[in-house]
């Protein structure tokens, strides 16, 4: 999306039916990630399921409600480029201190 | 997007645009910092209560469909307002407004409930990463309320036209910043045990 002027300034965006299918996507999907909490045959997968379903949510959001999907590249690499330090800095940090042996975790507050 | 005014820049791009996602840039990294305390921390407490005997799944489900629901309504918002829907506009602005205060509403609830049951900021390093997390969350959702309202006021006004879509594009991307980082902490707080 440049400064080039336009009449029709949804030029590009969807229509607002396209924008109810993605709200319905994201209702589906948080009433899925609710639904395998409380199976206790998805024990053993539940965290990748979780992290699966929510990183789904997240990029479907981004991608369309923010239009990052419709918009130029570069609003989404001064996004993306951040996000994905802040991932690094989350996995670095539990892996610090609830994987590596005789870490930081022993720790207790 | 501009308006015609508006003189060219070297990227080509709105500059207000541009440095609005650089400011949701900054705000994933601050939300990826107190997230990742959370998470390093919730096991961490010698004294109750613990996460799995507070935390509410069915309450937070329910204020996290309410917040999902916000972020569809806003983006209905900024299409009427590109289509020059007044009506459209102010019916989905104050719809996005009132699901952000029933949100805030269920996290009202929820400290308040929590502090009845004995978890406070203070009580253990559960209570303290929770509370900061969430009551940053919840600071956010507020100010995005005031602009919602204050948005809705100026659109009834007749100050806010399908000429200023940008104005309310740049609201949407701060409510759906919020409403994503809340679906992050939906997942890594609530439901991963």
């Amino acid at each position: 999306m440049g400064v080039t002027h336009s009449e029709d300034t949804t030029a590009g965006h969807p229509k607002w039916r396209f924008y109810v299918m993605i709200g319905v996507i994201l209702t589906v999907i948080t009433a899925a990630e609710v639904a395998v909490f409380y199976i206790p045959a998805l024990r053993g997968v539940l965290v990748p399921l979780l992290l699966v379903l929510s990183t789904g949510k997240f990029a479907l959001v981004v991608m369309f409600f923010m239009h990052l999907r419709f918009d130029s590249p570069i609003f989404s690499a001064v996004f993306v480029a951040p996000l994905i330090l802040a991932v690094f800095v989350i996995v670095g940090l539990i892996i610090l201190f609830h994987v590596v042996p005789h870490g930081m975790g022993e720790i207790a507050y | 997007m501009a308006t015609a005014h508006h003189p060219p820049t070297a990227t080509g791009l709105d500059n207000v645009k541009l440095g609005f996602w650089t400011f949701i840039g900054s705000e994933t990294l601050f939300f990826g910092s107190l997230i990742s305390t959370y998470m390093v921390y919730k096991s961490a407490s010698v004294t109750g209560p613990y996460p799995h005997e507070i935390l509410n799944i069915p309450l937070t489900s329910m204020s996290t469909f309410v917040l999902l629901t916000s972020s569809l309504a806003m983006v209905l918002a900024l299409n009427a307002v590109q289509r020059g829907s007044k009506a459209g506009a102010l019916t989905w602005l104050a719809a996005t407004a009132v699901f952000g205060m029933i949100f805030l509403g269920f996290q009202a609830y929820e400290f308040t409930h929590f502090v009845h049951e004995g978890l406070t900021i203070k009580t253990n390093i559960f209570g303290s990463a929770f509370f900061v997390l969430t009551g940053f969350h919840g600071a956010h959702v507020s100010v995005g309320v005031l602009w919602l309202l204050t948005l809705w006021v100026l659109t009834l006004r007749g100050k806010i036209g399908k000429q200023d879509a940008l104005k309310v594009e740049i609201a949407g991307l701060y409510w759906h910043f919020v409403d994503v980082v809340w679906i992050a902490i939906f997942t890594l707080v609530y439901l991963i045990p």
